[in-house]
């Protein structure tokens, strides 16, 4: 019996949000096909409580790859492994995020296992009567979905978009195996060398990752004007993006940047101010969940794609948000974001001496 | 340094409008551009050949329309080309293109470095640069932002390179021969010259068709690509939003009233720890 497999992601030894989004694509998968749906971790230093939230979120078994030359992603180790793992266990379906990892591994393993693989997907489903993977994926910048099959070939491999899904609640009742796969050493490949990280950017954020994103476009005018987006998305513990007008005024870092030559995002909310919605900015954000848009033109294309818009000047409406947020939130907006950013000094302070 | 750059014609979405009724693209007369993301990949050769020498080798595949992209890549200062195009190429996925992309590399000769875009703004995947390095068995780095060369006793030995990955940069070493592909951040295409325009109409562009390549019949074109499309449709981007209007005090005061009714309803509202 051929499982579902999902490619968790760990980065310093902690699982990644995204690898319990992929759990629950997994899970509707393998129940669809009355097949057990297992994690692969890859890594290192991931903790035996995380390996078991793994079960707790949907995973029937969790093979562990754990070794110090692990820690970090290098694509040829990887893909050795993972290579090695289809061709021993032969899954019937791979499940990876669609991230820098996810979007390099994968298409490095489908050459090298002869099979297709799908993009940055957003719905994933199974066809009745074949039992194939139906993977739909927006393409050219978002305007047209289509849907992909590999009737021929197995695995059936899929990048997923991340934050398309959410993770399954966590239920304690669910048994499973965690199965420590011990390294041949002779998957290791020794070209390609990490020597460090650059975190220590002011100017860095990480969108993709973000539930909720505040954007900001030419509309602001300035550099100094987009405190009020930062403002406004610590209240949110969200994280502020731009439109590459803004980014290509050097008012924001390029890891800003949102759209067909930035980053495309799914968050749960995105509001933009001073955005038109130009179709390459748009096809950043069109899978997000809920838009919002603040823009003094009527017919502004973002107007059109919102749930919510406003038709005003951004300088009068985001100061009366800011002071209404403020107010709303009882506590100060700086307690409500902690989590996020508490976890990244001491992950800094680790990664610098690599 | 010899490097190749395999770049991709896509629709150019510049000029794309969106049809207000349907909420579709509008694709009629649209034109063709060299992917804008491989402009970058353009850039990076360009400048490793202005300070290490070489030649920068633009390679393409697809029908004839697409030598055009070649030329404007020879305008913009690359000294040669590749065209890969033949019939039995089309529909190829990117498992199908990338094996097909490698054999040309392979026989086309010596280089040393590999530079791809990111990704094609049509197809949207960036597995090809990934899949030709599978092919080729070269050293691997994608979503590069910077790069700087390690020196070896006459020539580059290898690269260091920072890639944008979700955490920040992480910064890698390999040697060469190896593949890349880059981010918008590893600098800013320069614009074709008038000489460049030039030298791109009289350039003799090689072409490699399913005659003089050697490959196998199963894995090139459409029925080589273990991936099948089988249904493409038009989603309605329009969302039947709600619109208000904020011109003056009071109107800005129920608007932003009424945008937090509705985040609220959406359970996107943050709350303090009010009991
Ligand atoms: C190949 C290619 C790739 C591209 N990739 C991207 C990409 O990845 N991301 C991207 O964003 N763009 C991209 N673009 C550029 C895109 O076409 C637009 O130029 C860009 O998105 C415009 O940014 P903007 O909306 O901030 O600016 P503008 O289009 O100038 O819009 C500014 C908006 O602000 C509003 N405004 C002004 N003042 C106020 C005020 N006081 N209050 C409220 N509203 C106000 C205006 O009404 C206007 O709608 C790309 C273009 C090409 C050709
Ligand atoms: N048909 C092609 N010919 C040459 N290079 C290509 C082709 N398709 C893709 N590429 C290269 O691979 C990158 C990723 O493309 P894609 O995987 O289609 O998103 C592009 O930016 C190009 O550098």
């Amino acid at each position: 019996m051929s499982f579902v497999w999902t490619l968790a992601e760990q980065h310093g030894g902690r699982l990644k949000d995204v690898s319990f989004e992929l759990l629950s694509r997994g899970r509707a998968l393998a129940d669809k096909l009355d097949t057990k749906l297992a994690s692969v971790v890859i890594g290192d230093g991931v903790s035996p409580e995380q390996l078991e939230a793994l079960i707790r979120r949907g995973a029937d078994e969790v093979y562990a790859i754990m070794d110090p030359r692990l820690a970090h992603f290098v694509c040829e180790t990887y893909s050795n492994i993972l290579s090695h793992l289809v061709k021993t266990y032969q899954p019937t379906i791979i499940l990876a995020a669609a991230t820098s990892m996810g979007r390099t591994v994968m298409p490095h393993v489908a050459v090298r296992v002869h099979t297709g693989l799908t993009a940055d997907c957003t719905e994933l489903d199974i066809e009745p009567g074949t039992g194939n993977l139906l993977q739909t994926r927006p393409a050219i910048g978002g305007n047209i979905m289509a849907t992909i099959k590999t009737p021929q070939h197995r695995p059936q491999m899929a990048t997923v978009r991340p934050k398309s899904s959410r993770p399954l609640p966590e239920d304690a009742t669910r048994v499973g195996k965690v199965i420590e796969v011990p390294l041949i050493e002779s998957l290791i490949d020794e070209r390609v060398r990490v020597t460090g990280y650059r975190t220590d950017t002011a100017d860095f954020v990480n969108l993709e990752e973000a539930d909720v994103v505040i954007a900001g476009g030419r509309g602001m005018k300035k550099a100094e004007h987009f405190g009020m987006l930062h403002d406004i998305a610590g209240v949110f513990g969200g994280v502020v993006g731009a439109s590459r007008d803004a980014i290509d005024r050097g008012w924001l870092g390029y890891s800003h940047q949102i759209g067909l030559s930035g980053k495309t995002i799914s968050p749960r909310l995105i509001l933009t101010a001073g955005i038109s919605g130009s179709i390459q900015f748009l096809a950043g954000i069109k899978t997000s969940e809920t838009i919002v848009s603040i823009n003094t033109d009527p017919d502004a294309g973002l107007h059109k794609v919102a749930d919510f818009g406003i038709v005003g000047d951004l300088f009068e409406v985001l100061p009366e948000l800011q002071r209404r947020l403020h107010e709303h939130a009882a506590a100060p907006p700086a307690a409500t974001t902690a989590t996020a950013d508490d976890e990244r000094p001491d992950e800094r302070q680790r990664e610098e001496r690599v | 340094m010899d490097i190749i750059v395999p770049i991709k014609q896509v629709p150019e979405t510049s000029n794309v409008k969106m049809d207000p009724e349907t909420g579709t693209m509008i694709r009629d007369g649209v034109g063709t551009v060299v992917n804008p993301l491989d402009l970058y990949a353009i850039e990076t050769a360009l400048r490793l050949k202005e300070a290490h020498g070489g030649i920068v080798t633009a390679l393409t595949m697809g029908p004839s329309p697409a030598v055009k992209a070649l030329r404007e890549a020879i305008a913009m200062g690359c000294d040669e080309a590749v065209f890969i195009s033949d019939r039995s190429f089309g529909g190829a996925d990117s498992w199908a293109t990338s094996y097909t992309i490698a054999q040309a590399i392979k026989q086309a000769g010596r280089y040393d470095l590999i530079i791809c875009g990111e990704r094609a703004t049509d197809g949207d995947t960036g597995q090809v640069g990934p899949g030709i390095a599978a092919w080729l068995d070269l050293p691997l780095a994608t979503y590069v932002a910077s790069v700087t060369t390690l020196p070896g006793a006459d020539a580059p030995v290898g690269l260091s390179v920072e890639r944008l990955v979700e955490e920040g940069y992480q910064i890698l070493e390999l040697p060469l021969p190896a593949l890349l592909t880059v981010v918008k951040e590893i600098g800013s295409p320069r614009l074709p010259t008038l000489r460049g325009k030039k030298r791109a109409k009289v350039t003799e562009i090689p072409l490699f068709n399913a005659q003089n390549l050697e490959l196998d019949p199963a894995f090139i074109g459409l029925k080589g690509s273990p991936t099948k499309v089988v249904k493409v449709a038009t989603p309605k981007v329009m969302r039947s939003g709600t619109v208000v209007r904020a011109h003056d005090e009071a109107e800005i005061a129920l608007a932003v009233d009424r945008l937090l009714a509705f985040l609220d309803e959406r359970g996107l509202l943050p709350r303090g720890d009010r009991p």
